[in-house]
């Protein structure tokens, strides 16, 4: 990766040796990719507000949670840094955590008992 | 090594492609299906799969070291944490009385005392009941 470049100029520097049109369906793909993933997250809220009971809120945060992971790996396919994939992780972990605190403080009442 | 980049960029774009999709399935499941359940059902594997095809896509970008390696490590990580969360909040949703569909039954530990399906229609004591029963059984 001697040539990477600076600025952002989307996956195209990854290998400077793809021909031009496959660059550019990269580009597409990961473009609707994004655009999919980000009114996808939108579509969620309609049942964070909406959802008749507690876990369907909890379930559609989770799903949130999930597919901005996916975001942010596309984030990182698209703009060619790779730290954006730990990034996700961490998201992935904040996600998790606190799906099981909302479960458990529905369950129990509280989250962290002895 | 040109036909390796058109390789990588023909696979990640189709991982790209398919993890959308999952991704959309599994939304459409969450605001289409009737109960909390279903609906899990819906976002804890779509959506998973969803997200697990575009790691795959940072992987065959990225390449097996760096950043596809923690790629990696993501769907290992999601493909944990996804059933537990489904699972907790499904346990939630049971203890907190939200009702199954109709016909839908609780399996119990002895076979001879499933919940009927009439009295898991109209009984509204299902919710209580439930939650002494399986409060031996879940919690240790």
């Amino acid at each position: 990766m001697a040539t990477r470049p600076t600025e952002r100029v989307g996956v195209r520097p990854m290998a400077s040796d793809l021909p031009a049109p496959y660059a550019d369906l990269l580009d597409l793909a990961v473009g609707g990719g994004l655009l999919v993933a980000s009114l996808v997250t939108l579509l969620c809220a309609y049942r964070v507000v909406r959802g008749p009971t507690v876990p369907d809120r909890v379930v559609a945060l989770d799903t949130i949670s999930t597919n901005v992971v996916a975001i942010a790996v596309l984030f990182a396919l698209s703009t060619n840094r790779g730290f954006f994939v730990d990034v996700s992780i961490v998201l992935a972990i904040i996600g998790f955590i606190s799906t099981i605190a909302v479960a458990r403080y529905v369950t129990e009442g509280d989250i962290i008992d002895e | 090594m040109s036909e390796l980049a058109i390789a990588r960029a023909l696979l990640t774009t189709a991982l790209v492609v398919v993890g959308s999709a999952f991704l959309l399935i599994g939304t459409i499941g969450l605001l289409r299906l009737p109960n909390v359940y279903n609906r899990m059902h819906a976002t804890s594997k779509a959506a998973t799969l969803g997200a697990t095809s575009i790691f795959l896509a940072g992987v065959v970008h990225f390449g097996p070291q760096g950043a596809g390696l923690v790629s990696l490590v993501g769907i290992v990580f999601l493909y944990i944490t996804a059933p537990t969360g489904a699972h907790m909040i499904s346990r939630a949703a049971r203890k907190m009385g939200v009702r199954f569909l109709p016909g839908v039954y609780w399996p119990r530990k002895d076979t001879e005392n499933w919940i009927d399906a009439e009295a898991t229609r109209d009984g509204d004591e299902h919710g209580g009941e439930a939650t002494s029963d399986d409060a031996d059984s879940t919690d240790d």
